[in-house]
């Protein structure tokens, strides 16, 4: 098959949001499509269509930005949505009077909401039950009438795809169909696409793994070594695995591209939002300030706090969850953290197969 | 929610007036015709499936070799006399071609033929308008003798008309809605499925309610039964063969049930499959023939557009304080769970005689059966308003094509549609547990078998099971006190429209134990719940207990006891 072929599809495709993995999904679609990306901000959609360059990523030709959910809806059937989890479901609100259900979604959030009801929060709940955690194709399936509902994860590195490096990604769907057209879309000589039917096990893949994520930027902070970087990504893959299939992940899925292949690249890489969070905390910095300075949303924050009341409402046992959420939220110092984890009665190697 | 009730004598008029209309009609006047299409459409199924000779030859053969085990193991009264000399000349003939070099294609396919020809002309049913009267009239007649005979208890009573079956089966629920849908479109109901009893009273139901006759599979094994046959045949049942597991049967079945629902034939599915072996509400639906109908949907689309005809399912929940087959059937299901094991096919319902006795005994003593219809739904589970229209949980009309549509067209896709019945199924099975009405009976043998489980928490299900009868005995308070809890908590998710009770559950909760212990399973030689001379409460068969407790199964009411 000639991968760099010219696309079958005449309409063009949608992406919501201009962070910078919206951007670089703009930028795959756009060598075979013409795109049309969402933005919120009207100068940000003024500076895309006129400099061609945002934030430091170059923006194709093919790509257009424009303020109008109603027209994205109605110029394009397949849609990706790419903006923070807690944004999610507004976002999915203010466009859902526009879908119908011949549209497609394959989202590229990696976070999760909590669904609580009105007024109600964590701390309102003893334990929490699996309807009260949303991952964002739950959301949009809540929210609209779109049934053919896929997500897109894996080592995507925005920095690298913008640099046109190889690499690869995962789509998941119920649907053959979602599958494929996702593939036809993203695929070229350098970015191979593979599928998988578990679209929520490959959902909380990229979810869960920027807990770890923060574990390893704790880490890299107080220079503890790859030997204990090691231990650190294995121990995670194994919590990951315990957690994700109590919401009803498969463990291939997270064996997988989008699991550990994501979790390898995300705990290497010093410039993620998640990494340096947990790198900043081992420097010694408080959370508050850290947010304060960062411009995108680091979800492992709120994941955190999320999978441990998980943990604790499933009785799954979660040391790293447990480690962090004290860490961010209960001000445990790092060091005491880890000291913790050194601890913790473990013996089984592998017990999740 | 409490469901509108529609227990006065009420009459509701035929929908369609004339049975010249009826589109069953139209297709057993037709049937010869009707036959081919099933064939046809069957024929190109399998080919789509098999996509190659090779692949094709295979499929015969493994279907012949299927049906040679099936004849010298599992042979039935029903079996036309040729089955063993059809199979014979099937295999020669097999044979035959897997000598030959080059496989002529045109010999495969006249095989297939000859094949799916015989199934389908099995399968068809053999509706006809003078014996539906017959056989209504029949049962209306004999019902009404024996229930005016056996309450009112005068000398000539068996002759009066002051009791009907209306006083004994009641119908709730969105009985005006199915009415009005059924004017509308093509009508799938797809109800729960506890006892053979369901197929007789789900005719009757849709009888009483003025809808056309339904067609509907029913297992081959009930036209053992010469009884039930008559009865079957003449109410429009077409037959499925359990023991037919080879593709080519069972594409047969679905290209018969799919251009029936095309033709606009109102159709009933059990969709669990087989009676609830357990007494659970179904959870895990057989997604074969409900699939057909999400593909008839999309097939009147393609031909007719914006006028194409709608299809609705309606699920429908049958409800007994007493379930003949119980014993069986729990027995069954338990011999499954505790290890694979064969079993043989032979229950309270496997003679003539012994369903007689059975409808006596329903019609004379007093226990009443309800029926909950649920809300009709699009073949993609959304709610519909009255002129028939999807709509959205935001109550926005929605389009059906929409779901078929991609890039512009209405197009097939296989996994696309299977996907969708399994999202069907899903909201079904929602429904069931809402609609599902909660009978006295259910609350006291659910409370009365969770005390005995909570009780022994450290034994395993089976040892429960095994409990001496010294152990089974609940002090009353402790059993008044659980179901009077529970009964609150059903009350709630009442309130917040997830169950449903029957009006018997609101009196006080005396009465309501009273009624319930009365009720349970009040045929049955051994009664699951009794009161013990000293008033306490204990089982005589503690399986049949537990087989009336799960119709309360999977509402997270275990955990308050």
């Amino acid at each position: 098959m000639d991968m760099a072929s010219k696309s079958t599809f005449k309409k063009p495709i949608g992406v919501i949001g201009a962070g910078s993995f919206g951007l670089s999904v703009a930028n795959l679609l756009a060598e075979n499509n013409r795109v049309l990306l969402y933005a919120r901000n009207p100068q940000v959609v003024d500076e895309i269509n006129k400099q061609k360059v945002y934030d430091g990523f170059e923006i194709d030709d093919q790509i257009e930005a424009i303020n109008d959910m109603k027209l994205l809806a109605e110029q394009c059937d397949i849609i990706f949505p790419v903006v923070p989890s807690s944004n999610f479901r507004e976002m999915i609100q203010t466009l859902s009077p526009y879908l119908h259900p011949y549209h497609i979604l394959i989202h590229g959030t990696k976070g999760l909401e909590l669904s609580l009801g009105e007024g109600k929060s964590l701390s309102d709940y003893e334990v929490l039950e699996r309807k009260h955690i949303r991952t964002m194709s739950e959301v949009i399936r809540d929210e609209s009438v779109v049934v053919r509902v896929g997500c897109l994860a894996g080592p995507n590195l925005a920095r690298e795809i913008s640099q046109k490096l190889p690499a690869a990604t995962v789509i998941a769907s119920h649907f053959d169909e979602v599958i494929q057209i996702g593939q036809q879309l993203l695929r070229s000589d350098r970015f191979q696409v593979y599928g998988n039917k578990d679209l929520i096990g490959v959902e909380l893949c990229g979810v869960l793994k920027n807990i770890i994520a923060i574990a390893s930027g704790a880490l890299g902070g107080l220079k503890l070594g790859e030997n204990a970087r090691s231990l650190l990504i294995s121990r995670g893959i194994a919590e990951i695995i315990f957690l994700g299939r109590a919401m009803g992940g498969k463990t291939q899925s997270f064996i997988g591209l989008a699991g550990i292949g994501d979790l390898v690249a995300t705990s290497h890489s010093t410039l993620s939002r998640n990494y340096t969070v947990g790198r900043r905390l081992a420097e010694g910095e408080k959370l508050e300030d850290i947010l304060a300075d960062m411009k995108e949303v680091a979800e492992g924050i709120n994941t955190v706090r999320i999978a441990s009341k998980i943990a604790e409402s499933f009785k799954i046992r979660a040391p790293i969850t447990e480690a962090l959420h004290r860490v961010l939220f209960e001000g445990t110092t790092i060091d005491e953290a880890l000291q913790y984890l050194m601890k913790y009665p473990l013996n089984a190697d592998v017990d999740f197969m | 929610m409490q469901l509108k009730s529609y227990q006065s004598k009420r009459k509701y008029d035929p929908i369609l007036p004339g049975s010249e209309d009826w589109p069953v009609v139209q297709i057993s006047r037709n049937r010869k015709e009707f036959i081919q299409e099933v064939s046809e459409a069957a024929i190109s199924r399998i080919k789509e499936l098999t996509r190659n000779k090779t692949a094709l030859i295979e499929e015969l053969e493994t279907t012949l070799y299927k049906e040679k085990a099936r004849i010298k193991e599992n042979p039935w009264k029903v079996d036309p006399d040729d089955d063993y000399s059809f199979w014979s000349k099937v295999k020669a003939q097999l044979v035959d071609l897997s000598q030959k070099r080059n496989k002529d294609q045109e010999e495969v396919d006249e095989l297939l033929e000859r094949i799916v020809l015989r199934y389908a002309t099995e399968v068809a049913g053999n509706f006809n308008p003078s014996s539906y009267r017959f056989a209504r009239a029949v049962a209306t007649f004999g019902f009404s003798r024996l229930l005016n005979a056996a309450r009112l208890k005068k000398f000539g009573a068996f002759w009066r008309n002051e009791l009907t079956l209306n006083d004994k089966i009641h119908i709730n629920g969105e009985v005006e809605k199915l009415r009005a849908m059924a004017k509308k479109g093509t009508i799938v109901i797809v109800p729960t499925h506890s006892s053979n009893l369901d197929s007789i009273l789900i005719g009757w139901v849709i009888y009483t309610l003025g809808l056309p006759p339904v067609i509907y599979g029913a297992g081959l094994n009930l036209f053992n039964i010469s009884l039930i046959a008559y009865f079957m045949n003449s109410l429009g049942a077409y037959k499925v063969d359990r023991r037919k597991k080879n593709v080519i049967y069972l594409e047969t079945l679905k290209a018969y049930s799919a251009l029936a629902l095309k033709k606009g034939c109102q159709s009933l599915f059990f969709p669990g499959g087989t009676r609830s072996r357990s007494g659970k509400l179904e959870k895990d639906l057989k997604l074969g023939l409900l699939g057909t109908a999400v593909e008839a949907q999309r097939i009147n689309i393609q031909e007719d557009g914006d006028k194409a005809e709608k299809i609705f399912i309606v699920p429908v929940s049958l409800n007994y304080h007493f379930v003949l087959e119980a014993p069986s059937l729990i027995r069954q299901y338990l011999e499954r769970k505790g290890q694979e094991r064969y079993y043989v096919e032979n229950d309270e319902f496997s003679s003539s005689y012994k369903i007689l006795t059975f409808l006596f005994k329903f019609f004379t003593k007093g226990s009443d059966i309800s029926v909950s219809i649920g809300e009709p739904m699009d073949v993609m589970g959304n709610p519909v308003d009255d002129d028939g229209y999807s709509l959205d949980p935001k109550n926005r009309r929605i389009d059906i094509k929409d779901y078929f549509i991609s890039q512009n067209k209405v197009t097939i896709n296989k996994q696309r549609e299977e996907e969708y019945t399994r999202m069907l199924a899903g909201k079904i099975t929602q429904q069931y547990s809402k609609i599902a009405r909660v009978f006295s009976s259910h609350l006291v043998a659910f409370c009365a078998f969770e005390i005995l489980a909570k009780r022994n928490k450290r034994l395993d299900f089976f040892s429960l099971l095994r409990l001496p009868d010294e152990d089974l005995i609940i002090q009353f308070p402790e059993f008044k006190n659980t179901c009077k809890l529970i009964r609150e908590k059903i009350f709630e998710r009442v309130e917040q429209e997830k169950m449903t009770v029957a009006n018997h559950m609101l009196e006080d909760l005396d009465s309501v134990i009273e009624h319930g212990l009365h009720n349970l399973g009040m045929y049955h030689a051994k009664r699951p719940l009794i009161k013990t001379d000293d008033g306490n409460i204990t089982t005589m068969d503690i399986n049949l207990l537990y087989f009336y407790r799960n119709r309360l199964d999977g509402y997270g009411l275990e955990k308050y006891i």
